[in-house]
């Protein structure tokens, strides 16, 4: 495929009149179409992590000033991170991220999988099923997380329709219990988020070559053996795609949270997020926010870097 | 009609823009206004303003961000001040008005105030937030009171109970709701409405002196008292009489539970009473408003002020228009009937309000010449955001079983403080 595609862009680039006035603007074309978008990252992302990172450093309140304090602000988070009796806000921030973003992260992946290769086992009426799985992606987080509040919450929802039905015993009272809320707010960003990674998988299992299947039939691959040892592997792609929109999804994830625990009861529902958000915006200690920032970036970074790396070296080789 | 007024505002917004350069023009004859009163009573409780301005041919320039709190709205307000582009003048609460003043953003009106002598007519206390260094630099519009409790009537005549009116007493009253079967206290757990809950416990179980050393002084013995101690064990107590699914409830819904008559009581700041008004329920008919018990004849305050901020000279006029506007004692009173609060300056005739609002009017008027008159912790009136978060932080792990006694609850919350400042 991509070669086809390739090659005849190559044809029309190559015989180029050198020299010209016209040919060193051809030549200078895509940097000049790329130079505005190239600048406004460079400022608005780049230029403001190294403004974050700078702020960091200092002692801004409720507006940035350039007091340098040095590195108290890390210093309080780093107290901050062993403070478990009561658990200090940043504390039950990282372990809810690890506990929410690892369950979102692999149950979408496990999930979407599954529902691909369900779905492409020729079954009648996928032009029917499919959008079903993923129109939950077509709602804002804040309304998904709204509807699954209402959905758990005991008095009115899925407890109370159970009890109603005659099964008085039943009890589901996570999302009102600080202790299990982050498991709700899991349970609905993976109800949104795994048609999304079922459609990934899907594009995936249909690019396949299909004269590769066909030879792992003939050699008697049961059905099972050709998709562990076949397909899931040629998907690797996909997974790393999959794995990279899912890890921003949960880190940066903010309304979804705030929207199923209903603003945090407890300090329970904390994410660095939240954190962040809090703390530089509502309760006017910026340069802590900013410092939490910095360490979200780099535990970011910590995670993303190593795998980038590894999967576009070995593309190159 | 009103086309053609947004016509001239639109051509002199234009002018004033082609002309800033030249000379002096004439001077910009609209008002910009950020402010989150989006929802349909506030929204017409504002154009009452919006109309006493027009009559002086001054135009509006609305800048809504909608958003309960007004979270949203403050970070577009940093966003415009940073950028050297202020309204005229911003809906804002507390500290962050203390901030802006301090960045030296605000403006001053200080001859508006000199003249029509706002400093005999606005509660004293209340000044800390719309004067800085004896200039004034905002307007207050309203004043909010954190220390009421609300009761459905009906559900108080069932179970044969009379206003409390001690701390000891409002527990016997819960006990009767919960041994007749009704919810005794509608609750939103989340930790502003805890925090909100828990001012008032504080005051009445240690007294409104005993309030002040302790949270608008800081005083470190006064938070490690033994009283600090007991009024967090009031509060545990309290939680008793919430129902199972109180956890991250909206306080809307909370006051809806009262209004239906499912529970008996909420403790809320007046802005509940917008609910009730909403629900077409009558004060002292189908609803009760009472101090909370142990709280009489004190206010413990929030209020909404506009910070004017620091335009250019040909900004001033309407931006001094807009601050006597606000202060007049006709929009003083149509608005606060309407929002529910009670007017910022006390020569405001009460006849226009309903019985809880008159009650508030009185308080004030009382509170404030017996110095009773203080700042909500948990609204950011008694301490910065900072401060404020540190407590909503202590009080709902408290109130959430992750802090377990009032022992070490109070060593928390010196420790989170002291973090804070």
């Amino acid at each position: 495929m991509t070669e086809i595609t390739v090659a005849p862009l190559a044809d029309v680039t190559m015989p180029r009149p050198r020299g010209s006035v016209r040919g060193r603007l051809q030549d200078a074309l895509p940097k000049l179409v790329l130079a505005p978008s190239f600048a406004a990252i460079l400022l608005f992302v780049y230029g403001f992590i190294l403004w974050t990172f700078y702020l960091s450093f200092t002692n801004s309140k409720a507006f940035a000033n350039d007091h340098l304090v040095g590195l108290s602000n890390y210093q309080k988070l780093w107290t901050w991170t062993f403070e478990t009796d009561p658990p200090s806000g940043w504390y039950t921030a990282i372990i809810n991220m690890g506990l929410f973003g690892g369950l979102y992260v692999v149950c979408c992946l496990a999930l979407g999988l599954t529902l691909a290769i369900l779905l492409d086992q020729k079954i009648r009426g996928e032009g029917f099923l499919r959008p079903i799985y993923l129109y939950p992606l077509a709602l804002s987080f804040i309304v998904t997380g709204t509807a699954w509040k209402l959905f758990l919450d005991p008095g009115i929802g899925l407890e109370k329709a159970v009890h109603d039905l005659g099964w008085t015993s039943f009890s589901f009272d996570w999302v009102v219990n600080p202790r299990m809320m982050i498991y709700c707010v899991a349970i609905a960003g993976i109800w949104a988020s795994s048609g999304f990674v079922m459609a990934l998988f899907l594009a995936g299992l249909r690019g396949i070559d299909g004269e590769i299947l066909k030879a792992a039939q003939i050699d008697g691959a049961s059905g099972f053996m050709m998709y562990r040892r076949i397909i899931i592997p040629i998907m690797r792609p996909v997974f790393f795609s999959a794995l990279i929109i899912l890890t921003h999804l949960a880190i940066k994830s903010y309304d979804l949270v705030l929207s199923v625990t209903g603003k945090n009861p407890g300090g329970a529902a904390e994410l660095p997020s939240t954190f962040m958000y809090s703390y530089t915006f509502t309760r006017n200690q910026m340069a802590v926010g900013s410092a939490s920032a910095i360490i979200m970036l780099m535990a970011i970074a910590a995670i993303m870097v190593p795998y980038l790396y590894s999967e576009l070296r070995e593309k190159s080789q | 009609m009103k086309f053609r007024t947004m016509l001239m505002a639109g051509v002199a917004l234009a002018s004033a823009a082609g002309f800033a350069a030249s000379a002096h023009a004439a001077d910009d004859k609209t008002v910009q206004m950020l402010h989150w009163w989006t929802s349909g009573g506030e929204a017409a409780a504002l154009n009452v303003l919006k109309g006493d301005l027009a009559k002086e041919g001054f135009a509006w320039k609305d800048v809504p961000v909608a958003g309960g709190g007004g979270e949203g709205a403050m970070t577009a307000l940093k966003a415009m001040v940073a950028a050297g582009n202020p309204p005229t003048a911003s809906q804002i609460l507390g500290y962050f008005a203390v901030d802006y003043a301090e960045a030296g953003k605000l403006g001053d009106i200080t001859s508006l105030a000199t003249k029509e002598n706002w400093a005999k007519v606005v509660p004293t206390a209340l000044q800390k937030f719309t004067t800085t260094n004896g200039k004034w630099d905002a307007v207050p519009v309203n004043i909010h009171s954190v220390n009421w409790v609300w009761i459905n009537k009906a559900v108080l005549e069932k179970i044969g109970g009379t206003e409390p009116k001690t701390f000891d007493e409002f527990i016997a009253l819960l006990d009767k709701a919960k041994a007749a079967g009704v919810i005794p206290l509608a609750l939103g757990g989340q930790p502003w409405q805890e925090a909100t809950m828990f001012d008032s416990v504080v005051a009445s179980t240690g007294g409104i002196e005993f309030y002040k050393k302790a949270f608008v002084d800081l005083d470190e013995s006064a938070l490690k008292s033994d009283t600090m101690k007991k009024s967090f064990d009031n509060l545990a107590k309290l939680k008793a009489y919430t129902d199972p699914n109180f956890a991250g409830r909206d306080w809307n819904l909370a006051t809806a539970m009262v209004i239906k008559g499912d529970a008996l009581v909420q403790v809320m700041g007046d802005w509940a009473k917008g609910e009730f008004k909403a629900a077409n329920k009558e004060a002292g008919k189908d609803f009760l408003c009472y101090r909370f018990p142990g709280t009489d004849g004190s206010v413990i305050y929030n209020t909404d002020m506009f910070a004017m901020f620091n335009v250019p000279a040909d900004r001033k006029a309407a931006q001094l228009a807009l601050a006597d506007a606000t202060m007049s004692i006709s929009f003083q009173s149509a608005f606060n009937v309407v929002k529910g609060s009670v007017p910022a300056r006390m020569d405001v005739p009460d006849t226009a309000f309903d019985i809880c609002g008159k009650k508030g009017i009185a308080d004030v008027k009382a509170a404030n010449a017996d110095g009773k008159f203080v700042g909500s912790m948990a609204q950011n009136y008694a301490q910065p955001p900072a401060v404020a978060g540190a407590y909503h932080d202590v009080v709902t792990k408290f109130f959430h079983g992750e802090i377990k006694t009032s022992d070490s609850a109070v060593t928390e919350l010196v420790k989170a403080i002291n973090a804070a400042k």
